[in-house]
């Protein structure tokens, strides 16, 4: 990654742990990796607030899209996109230090569990791709259904997030290692 | 518990793909799950076939939703016997590249090879064994994009400018077949190949025959069909032996087993069919001649590749019981014998270190004997003579084209001849100049004589070649199946009923 | 089946377009091509699937859904598009460092041979021709 280099504008930037305005912590992890003059606050700030809102949402397609609009697709790219806005205002550093497992690793979890959930239902003699679902009563009176199809659907989102981050660290790191040459 | 046989062969290589991608970082575990989930649906494949010729056609709902609304696996002897013999030659072509991979640069531990070659594989079992037009278009793309990762792995100039070539081509035949998707949905509302044979049957016969036609082009480019098969020799040649071969003996014929299901159970041709004899006349004449003209083996191989996917055409446009026949025969025997020859090739490159006949040092024959005995009994196979497999697939082909009442028939019989021979003259050059006489003075790039060859990848190639021969032993039993299998394709009414089954 | 014309002649410019841009030389070119066409594509199945309706979900009446076949066809197929665009995306960034554009090139070896002498073809004059070839 390149490292920003010292310009007059760094003169610019409040520095030192006696400036009350400076956060102790910055904003997203890796943030300060990239060059002063291309960051942005608004951006940061915004990254920051809205990172965790659209992970939840995500989450949200996920369960919901059994009956409802949604799916682990969906759900998935919800996700990604989350990630993407991360990279967008940090650079691929932010995405490695944001996620410590191999995009790939999830991709084949996401694929391992969509196909074990697949071929499973052979087992007890019913087609492949069957479904079951469990209706659950707990105690304060609501009614919860689990469908197998839950964990196709949970399958779908790893592999999508998992193929989405895949892209954004092979292009989009390649991209800038490349452009840090000619730099 | 059948049902579970049809599923083995798509959905097992997917799940050893997700867990090869799970264990890249494990000493050895990417090599053994690939071998394993191959090897599981070799077995499969075997079980499979025996079932099918036994009880008649296999059906598999997806979900339990019954047809046309559902997905739908089927697996009759047509596709069980594809999906044995493209089984064979997967486990082939990965036992040949770990020879190679471990030869070249020792055990290493992670490669993108596994996951991305088992999807390949989980893409043409798909496509053998799906009951509908879309689930075929997801199978094709399965293939090609798992594909376009292979042979764009590795990073030369050479390389970057075929894979264009490649992949363009490739996506506007998808496209393609998406706007046909769209306009046979648009015609009949349904997509199930059983469903839509009925429909398609009160649809207006022009517009039967342009979906009929569309087809064609989008098999077409995918199956190399003169005058679409300009990229095929353009781009096999660039990428490692390995993926060539499995490119060369499966992405073609998936496209001919696609042409032979869709051609008859949804349009249902029942006389000869003029459009496809003529292209496949075309493409016997260009390709062989295209192979004569040519310096670099691979391109040569390639050439003959495209020429031989006529002879298929050839039989599946006849439409008559024989014809087709011979083409599933064919087509069996040329899955194997293609790769094989293309892995044979790539050994022969490696031991010279040139692909070019101009630069080839000659006298491997003396210096290699097994491997100049396996080039020798491809090369026999390929064009045909007697005794191996490529003979009994061509008299086949022969005998239905001479009892066809066409005047054409006669003539692609006439021209099938005539293009073995140039078959055999194209081979035979290679024979002469790279495996007879002495050791001339090679100016080959690379002096590569003295590497041994690895134990692994001619026994890759034994098992290639060896399936010719074996074909050939068993004749009598294969040519039944083939019959039966033919048979069963051409009568339209019993796989509607097979797939649909239940509802009348 | 009722025709939306206005989708008829969105389908034919999207499509003359993209196939304009496929036959271009610019690996960027054909690559818009070949997005566009998958959208004319992915708006074909839209309108091979009928007149718009509400989304198939459950709860709502069966009358008022629109045919989800086509929907869930072409979502597959908008994956696929994608999923290749990035690969083609990539492929052309690394003609652009490799060869510094994104040119679709021919085949040399094609041209080579079509310039070879026409005596090729045999054993004996290849022989001669390594000699001269080199």
């Amino acid at each position: 990654m390149v490292r920003p280099m010292a310009s007059s504008s760094d003169r610019d930037v409040p520095q030192g742990p006696e400036d009350r305005d400076t956060p102790r912590q910055p904003w997203l992890l890796a943030v300060a990796e990239q060059p002063p003059l291309r960051r942005s606050v608004v951006l940061e700030v915004t990254a920051r607030a809205v990172f965790p809102t659209v992970l939840l949402l995500s989450v949200h397609l996920l369960f919901a899209g059994h009956y409802a609009l949604g799916g682990g697709f969906a759900g998935g790219l919800v996700a990604g996109l989350a990630f993407v806005l991360r990279y967008v205002v940090a650079g691929s550093a932010e995405l490695s230090s944001a996620v410590r497992i191999r995009p790939l690793a999830l991709t084949g979890a996401g694929l391992g569990l969509t196909t074990v959930v697949a071929l499973l239902p052979a087992a007890f003699g019913a087609p492949v791709l069957a479904s079951g679902s469990l209706t659950l009563h707990p105690p304060w009176g609501t009614e919860i259904t689990l469908s197998s199809n839950l964990a196709l659907d949970v399958g779908v989102y790893l592999l999508v997030l998992g193929a989405v981050l895949d892209l954004l660290r092979t292009l989009g790191a390649g991209v800038h290692a490349s452009e840090g040459e000619e730099e | 518990m059948t049902g579970l046989l049809v599923a083995v062969p798509a959905l097992l290589p997917l799940l050893a793909a997700g867990v090869s991608l799970l264990v890249s970082r494990v000493r050895h575990a990417q090599r053994v799950v690939s071998g394993v989930a191959l090897g599981a649906v070799l077995v499969d494949a075997a079980v499979l076939l025996v079932v099918v010729d036994a009880n008649g056609t296999v059906v598999l709902r997806l979900g339990g939703y019954p047809p046309p609304a559902g997905i739908t696996l089927v697996a009759d002897r047509l596709s069980a016997l594809m999906v044995l013999v493209s089984a064979v030659v997967t486990i082939a072509v990965l036992l040949y590249a770990l020879g190679q991979r471990v030869a070249d640069h020792g055990p290493t531990v992670t490669t993108s090879f596994h996951p991305v070659y088992l999807v390949l594989s989980a893409g043409v079992m798909l496509a053998y064994l799906t009951g509908d037009l879309f689930t075929l278009f997801v199978a094709f793309e399965l293939m090609l994009t798992a594909s376009y990762v292979l042979i764009t792995r590795g990073v030369t100039a050479d390389r970057v400018r075929a894979a264009m070539t490649y992949v363009i081509t490739g996506l506007t035949s998808t496209l393609l077949f998406i706007t046909l998707i769209a306009l046979v949905y648009a015609a009949t509302g349904t997509v199930n190949f059983a469903d839509l044979g009925e429909k398609l049957a009160d649809v207006d016969p022009g517009m039967r025959g342009a979906l009929s036609l569309l087809f064609l082009t989008v098999i077409g480019i995918k199956a190399a069909i003169v005058p679409l098969h300009f990229w095929l020799p353009d781009s096999y040649p660039t990428a490692p032996a390995p993926v060539t071969a499995v490119f060369a003996g499966l992405l073609t014929k998936v496209g001919v087993y696609a042409l032979i299901r869709v051609q008859t159970a949804v349009f249902a041709h029942h006389d000869v069919w003029h459009v496809l004899l003529v292209a496949a006349l075309v493409t016997m004449l260009l390709g062989a001649l295209g192979a004569v003209a040519q310096d670099d083996v691979n391109r040569m191989l390639s050439f003959l590749l495209v020429s031989h996917i006529g002879y298929m055409l050839f039989g599946l446009g006849l439409f008559s019981k024989a014809g087709l026949t011979g083409a599933i025969l064919y087509a069996l025997h040329h899955i194997t014998v293609q790769a094989g020859l293309f892995l044979v090739l790539g050994l022969v490159a490696r031991h010279t270190g040139a692909t070019s006949l101009r630069r080839m040092p000659g006298g491997v024959a003396r210096q290699r004997p097994l491997l100049a005995t396996l080039f020798a009994i491809g090369a026999v196979n390929l064009a045909g003579l007697p005794p191996l497999s490529g003979f009994l697939a061509k008299v086949t082909l022969l005998r239905g084209g001479a009892a066809s009442d066409d005047e054409l028939g006669v003539v692609l019989a006439g021209a099938a001849v005539v293009v073995s021979f140039v078959t055999l003259y194209a081979l035979a050059r290679v024979w002469v100049i790279a495996f007879w006489g002495g050791a001339r003075e090679g100016d080959a790039d690379a002096e590569r004589s003295d590497a041994e060859l690895s134990p692994v990848m001619t026994t890759a190639c034994t098992l290639l070649i060896g399936a010719g021969v074996a074909m050939a032993a068993f004749a009598g039993p294969l040519s039944a199946v083939a019959d039966r299998a033919a048979t069963h394709v051409l009568d339209v009414t019993s796989y509607r009923s097979a797939v649909l089954g239940g509802q009348r | 089946m009722p025709i939306n014309t206005t989708l008829v002649v969105a389908l034919a410019v999207i499509y003359s377009a993209g196939f304009y841009l496929l036959m271009q030389r610019s690996l960027m070119r054909v690559l818009l091509g070949i997005v566009l066409v998958g959208h004319g594509a992915n708006l074909f199945l839209q309108a091979a699937g009928g007149p718009a309706g509400e989304p198939a979900t459950a709860g709502t009446p069966i009358g008022a859904v629109s045919d989800p076949l086509p929907q869930a066809m072409a979502l597959t197929a908008i994956v696929i598009t994608f999923a290749v665009t990035v690969l083609l995306l990539a492929l052309a960034y690394r003609s652009s460092v490799l060869l510094n554009d994104d040119e679709v090139r021919d085949d040399v070896e094609d041209r080579r041979i079509r310039q070879a002498p026409e005596s090729e073809d045999e054993p004996a004059s290849v022989i001669s021709l390594r000699e001269d070839g080199q």
